[in-house]
């Protein structure tokens, strides 16, 4: 027989209610708007936008507030909006070559075309709290300096100059790319696939891989060719009108990392690439993806598959923090059903091992 | 292709590459931007929708190694809107974000280039757009320009 239990609306209804009051706060206070959200606190915005694999400030600043800055609850309302809308179409690759440059540094290469442009950047800072960000002390603007016009030329084709290292990854002809919103995920899947993934993958979770992988759990070799951060153009191919128009620019980063070299009878050793692309400023999770990208090629290259950074299957599978929480948080549901099966179960072991237990007594007792 | 074909033919390419830089600049316009000029214009023609405004997503695109095979990297909010003038000209217009309101303006501006005696005061629009951007990005690449490297090599010892 299976009893429906019903009630809580009034409790959940008041949650929720409670809920609001907390996420408003001391009412002395200003409210924070969602402006100040996208100006003040840019880089969770724009993890919430990466993971979310929606570009929209706005709506990810309002995610952030409306989850009471719980970034992973935030990304999971602006998936959620996402799957109210209407796909209108496939934007032509953007063009990371030509990208309005904010930031731009390579460890491989000291002095190269475009320079190394440090840009809006935590390296080099002390990491000490700054008490004067307790107030609001006016901010000096930021200095500037003639723009020589140089081209930022990309690393990998410096190095593909010399034609010591693989192509940027090509996949054979008339592959057309894959879409995991479109498609289940089926394993062994693409690189195209894979780096779809990974560019939403949880930056927690890929910078852990990518450190294991520095750790000696899979050891690739790495040297940041480049990253780079800036603005790109979006454009869309319009049938109608026969021609592709810009819907203007988003900013992504972008991590083109070098890796040990690999070589055959046939071709001659050349260092291989792992890539990492992502939207907004999130230099972390672009290396981190890199990184790991590189680790997922183990089997194009040949090598030992030895490490949980290579194993396609665990790393994708796991890397979506949307569906981790939801699979984790789902615990705190009522299971009261199920777990009453178990304690009947377990009460009913309890007994048999009691009298199990009782018979050797009396038999040692006679 | 007799000559006369050619040069109709690049007119029309001219033509299309006209109006493709003028949406690009009405995608990037800030919807402040179009309601000040449309709020200059006189006789303001009547505009009928014919699609939208409507909010949907693009799937954005990047490239394996920055230049290999496609990827679909994340999806962007677009919001479109078509319109129709009294003459039957279609404009269309699309742009990141989600703001109606600036779509429909873009897509009457459109089909406001497209008409001859309106074109000029669109390029107006089109070119003052133009020059706050080129302003912006300059700014933008000047300060990033100072916080360039400037290596130096130290020299140790006499010789």
């Amino acid at each position: 027989m299976y009893v429906a239990v019903k009630g809580g609306e009034a409790a959940i209804s008041n949650a929720h209610r409670l809920l609001a009051d907390r996420r408003r706060g001391d009412r002395s206070l200003p409210a924070i708007g969602i402006e100040q959200i996208v100006a003040q606190l840019g880089l969770a915005v724009d993890r919430v936008m990466a993971e979310a694999s929606l570009y929209d400030r706005a709506l990810a600043a309002l995610a952030v507030r409306q989850a009471r800055g719980d970034m992973i609850e935030a990304i999971f309302i602006l998936r959620a909006y996402r799957t109210t809308l209407p796909r209108f179409g496939y934007s032509k690759p953007v063009e990371t070559g030509v990208m309005l440059v904010e930031r731009r540094v390579s460890a491989t290469y000291k002095d190269l075309p475009g320079g190394q442009l440090l840009g809006p950047t935590f390296d080099y800072t002390h990491r000490l709290l700054d008490p004067s960000l307790l107030g609001d002390e006016p901010v000096d603007t930021a200095l500037e300096r003639d723009e020589p016009g140089e081209p930022v030329m990309r690393v990998s084709d410096i190095l593909a100059g010399e034609g010591l290292v693989e192509d940027d990854g090509n996949l054979p002809e008339g592959h057309v790319a894959g879409d995991l919103t479109r498609e289940p995920l089926e394993f062994p899947m693409a690189r195209d696939l894979r780096l779809q993934a990974l560019a939403r993958g949880d930056e927690g979770f890929l910078l852990a891989l990518g450190y294991s992988t520095q750790r000696g759990y899979a050891r690739t070799h790495p040297f940041v060719g480049e990253v780079r951060i800036g603005e790109v153009e979006v454009e869309l191919d319009m049938p109608e009108l026969g021609f592709s128009v810009s819907l203007g620019r988003i900013q992504v980063t972008e991590c083109q990392m070098v890796n040990q070299f690999k070589g055959s009878a046939k071709n001659p050793p050349q260092f291989t690439r792992g890539y990492g692309l992502v939207f907004g400023q999130s230099e972390r999770k672009a290396m981190a993806m890199s990184l790991v990208d590189r680790a997922l090629r183990a089997e194009e290259f040949g090598e030992d598959i030895v490490a949980p950074a290579q194993d396609e299957e665990f790393v994708i599978s796991h890397s979506d923090n949307v569906q981790a929480t939801g699979f984790v948080e789902h615990l705190k549901l009522p299971h009261y059903v199920d777990f009453q099966a178990e304690l009947d179960l377990v009460r009913r072991m309890r007994r048999e091992y009691e009298e199990r237990a009782d018979a050797v007594m009396r038999d040692a007792a006679e | 292709m007799t000559s006369t074909q050619k040069s109709a033919e690049s007119a029309a390419k001219g033509a299309a590459g006209e109006r493709q830089r003028a949406m690009g600049l009405l995608a990037k316009a800030s919807r402040a931007e179009l309601q000040a000029a449309w709020d200059t214009i006189g006789d303001k023609p009547a505009a009928q929708p014919v699609r939208g405004p409507e909010t949907g997503l693009v799937m954005v695109r990047g490239r394996i190694g920055g230049g290999g095979a496609p990827f679909n990297l994340g999806e962007a909010t677009v919001t479109r809107a078509s319109i129709r003038l009294e003459d039957g000209t279609v404009g269309h217009g699309q742009s990141l974000g989600t703001d109606p309101v600036k779509a429909r303006l873009a897509a009457t501006f459109d089909a406001l280039f497209q008409q001859p005696a309106r074109k000029a005061d669109v390029e107006t629009l089109l070119d003052a757009i133009a020059a706050r951007i080129a302003d912006e990005d300059a700014e933008k690449a000047r300060q990033t320009a100072a916080t360039r490297v400037d290596f130096f090599t130290m020299v140790r010892g006499e010789d």
